[in-house]
Parts: C-alpha cells; sequence; structure tokens
C-alpha cells in the first residue's frame, strides 16, 4: 500500500505541510516494499489559480492509496481525489513525517 | 465621457459618490450610471428607477464528451488555469476555475469539449429621468466577476453609443475586476478618506492605474477626520484632487436610509457642482 503525505522536505524528520494543493512535497512510503520516494511540488507556489486540481492530478497518477495531510483539499481537490479511491486523513499538519505515520497507523486521525 | 469611480479601500464611498454625483448630472443632462461591483451591487438601492430591462447573462465553459474522447490530454496541457484535467480515463471540467478562452475546446483533436453557456448573473436596466441605471448581479456561487462586467460595459457600449457622461461604479481593490471596470474610463475619480488606511490603499490604487495608464484624480470623502497624509501625498505626486466631501454625521444618517445626500446637504452639492465642472474641462479637453 502507498502512503502519501504533504510536507515540507523528502525525510522522515521533515515537517509536514498543513496545505493540500501548495505542499512543497509529496512523501510516499510502499509500506509493502519499504521504499520512500518523493515528489518536487514547489512549482505549485507560482500557480495563481487551481493549484488545488493540479496537485490533486499529481497525486492521483502517484496512485498513493491513504493521504496523509493538515487540513484538508479544498472542494475542487477533493472531487478529484474520490476519484482516486483514496483514503484521505487529516490533522498532521503540525507534525514532522515520522510522527504523522505513527499518528496514522495508531488510528489518532479524523478521516476527511 | 466614460468615468470609473473607484478606490483602493473598501467603504470609502465610491457608491455614495456614484449615486448622488450621478442624479445631480442628471437633473440638467442625459447620464447613464452603472454599477459594475458585481459581487455586491448597491447603487440600486439609491436610485429607484423604472425597470426597462433585463436579461440574463452567461459564460462559455467546456462540456466534456466522453463518447468521442480519445484522451490525448491536450486540454490539460494547453489550460492555464487547471479547469481541465485528466483523470485515467476521464476529463474533469471545473467551471470556477474556466477563463472561458476556448483553448482546450479549440485545440481538442476529437471536438470532445464543445462549449456551453453557463447562467452566472443578470443584468437589469432602469430609468428614471434623465438617469439610466444599469446593474449587473452575479449569481450566489459564481466565483468570477470579471466575464459580468465585460458583458455589462459591452451593453453600455451598444445601448448608449453616444457621448453622454457614462458614471461606472467600479468594484474596490486592485485587482482583475478593477483591471475590467476601468481599463476603457476616458478618466477614473479614486475616492479615498483622509487617514493612514485611506492613504494606504490609495496609494495601491494609483500605482494600478499609473500601470494602465489612465488619467485619475482623487475625491477626499469624509474630510475632517483622520490626518493630512492624503493631501500631503497628492501634493506631492501632482495627483488633482478634484473634491473634498465633508464628514458629516447627517450623511451617514441619509446614506443608512437609502436616500441621496446632495438635495438635503448644500456643501455637498457644492462639491458635486465642483466635480462636475471638471468632468466639463475634462469632456473639452477629451473632445479636442
Amino acid at each position: 500500500m502507498k502512503i502519501a503525505f504533504t510536507t515540507k522536505g523528502t525525510e522522515w524528520d521533515s515537517l509536514m505541510d498543513a496545505r493540500f494543493g501548495r505542499t512543497e512535497y509529496f512523501m510516499v512510503y510502499d509500506d509493502e516494499k519499504e521504499e520512500i520516494s518523493h515528489f518536487d511540488n514547489q512549482s505549485a507556489a507560482d500557480t495563481a489559480h487551481g493549484a488545488g486540481p493540479q496537485t490533486a492530478k499529481i497525486l492521483f497518477d502517484l496512485n498513493a492509496n491513504v493521504l496523509v495531510t493538515g487540513n484538508g483539499p479544498g472542494g475542487n481537490a477533493a472531487t478529484v481525489l474520490q476519484k482516486a479511491n483514496l483514503k484521505i486523513y487529516v490533522g498532521a499538519g503540525e507534525m514532522t513525517v515520522k510522527e504523522a505515520y505513527d499518528a496514522y497507523l495508531n488510528g489518532k486521525l479524523a478521516e476527511f | 465621457m466614460k468615468i470609473a469611480i473607484a478606490s483602493g479601500k473598501g467603504g470609502t464611498g465610491k457608491t455614495t459618490l456614484s449615486t448622488n454625483l450621478a442624479s445631480y448630472l442628471a437633473e440638467n443632462e442625459k447620464v447613464v450610471l452603472v454599477d459594475l461591483d458585481v459581487e455586491e451591487p448597491n447603487s440600486g438601492l439609491f436610485i429607484a428607477g423604472q425597470l426597462v430591462h433585463e436579461d440574463d447573462k452567461y459564460k462559455m465553459i467546456p462540456e466534456w464528451k466522453l463518447h468521442t474522447c480519445s484522451l490525448s490530454g491536450t486540454c490539460q496541457d494547453v489550460c492555464n488555469f487547471h479547469a481541465v484535467i485528466r483523470l485515467g480515463m476521464e476529463v474533469m471540467v471545473f467551471p470556477e476555475l474556466c477563463h472561458s478562452c476556448y483553448a482546450c475546446s479549440e485545440l481538442c483533436p476529437t471536438s470532445s469539449l464543445p462549449m456551453v453557456p453557463q447562467k452566472m448573473g443578470v443584468l437589469r436596466h432602469y430609468q428614471k429621468g434623465h438617469l439610466s441605471f444599469v446593474e449587473s448581479r452575479l449569481d450566489i456561487g459564481q466565483e468570477q466577476a470579471v466575464p459580468l462586467i465585460s458583458q455589462t460595459i459591452s451593453y453600455i457600449d451598444q445601448e448608449f453609443p453616444e457621448d453622454v457622461i457614462k458614471l461606472y461604479d467600479s468594484p474596490p481593490g486592485t485587482s482583475c475586476p478593477v483591471i475590467e471596470a476601468t481599463k476603457e474610463a476616458d478618466f477614473v475619480i479614486l475616492v479615498t478618506e483622509p487617514t493612514p488606511f485611506g492613504l494606504h490603499d490609495l496609494q495601491l490604487a494609483v500605482d494600478t492605474m499609473r500601470e494602465l495608464n489612465k488619467k485619475f484624480g482623487v475625491v477626499i470623502n469624509r474630510d475632517g477626520i483622520g490626518n493630512d497624509g492624503v493631501l500631503d501625498y497628492c501634493h506631492i505626486e501632482k495627483i488633482p484632487v478634484v473634491a473634498r466631501i465633508p464628514s458629516d454625521r447627517r450623511i451617514a444618517e441619509l446614506y443608512s436610509r437609502g436616500e441621496l445626500i446632495y438635495t438635503k446637504i448644500p456643501e455637498v452639492k457644492q462639491q458635486l457642482l465642483q466635480i462636475g465642472k471638471y468632468i466639463k474641462d475634462l469632456q473639452i479637453g477629451v473632445n479636442e
């Protein structure tokens, strides 16, 4: 299973990014292969309109099964993510990626 | 003669000035007042005219045709606003993000994104003596003011091709709706209040108007409050201060009842007379 995190960096100790559409990075953890990959989304900062759906499309193409994030996606992005059949967990905006993963495993995060 | 009445800061008195100036000038000549603040039009609260025309306004957005689509992805590549997105076997359209540029529709190799009309608001045209009043109102849930502002200006150009005074009550701020509302104007009146807030936002509005190469002047509203910052700034920047409308409790009371002010308060009428004269001088200059 692939778990995607909205993050400000590319390490387990990096901070989570509370935003969805303009998150700086996605970190994707494949818990079967125990592999981490990341996607640089910093160009979204220059997007004047539609960062949400654009980022949602990227996540869709990354084939993640779960998204762990902070505030949760906005309306347009949520519409796209519905198509991706993705489980979304929110409330991890102030954590490190490691803490967010643990919180997710322990069922401490709210489902969006 | 097209005169836009704008401001950086909201709540400085654009509508107060627009409705009073239009009504005052219309005592002697034909005047068109247009409320272009389509997200929250309120000039109509002060102008009780007879409705002469009403029509729904539409913007064009693409509609995806599943059966002919070859999933080329051209649509999402050409959209600058991420309003069209291909997800696997599906294309999604986000009407709120669409700027009606037709690129996805025209460039689709299988013509699978025809443009279809979507209602965005209503235009209403009222008549009261010499005064023609037109307002447009964006529907709830619509996010983009610019297409409706643009269509309202087109309506005015068609209905009133003659050179009469046209006053455009514009939205506040300095973003796209303001640019759209002021870009065809011959002159822009920037309404401000003489406070640090007023000055700060006036400077932003001045920068915008200079970028657009507009002729503009300032009307100070609620003159007497705050400080001399706005006056000093206008002096240094050589910006004409066309009028100074006094701060007066009676003005607020009349406004709150939806009444015109200049008919009751001579000092306000005096300032409108001054603006009227300034416009006449401009007209001679513009018509040269």
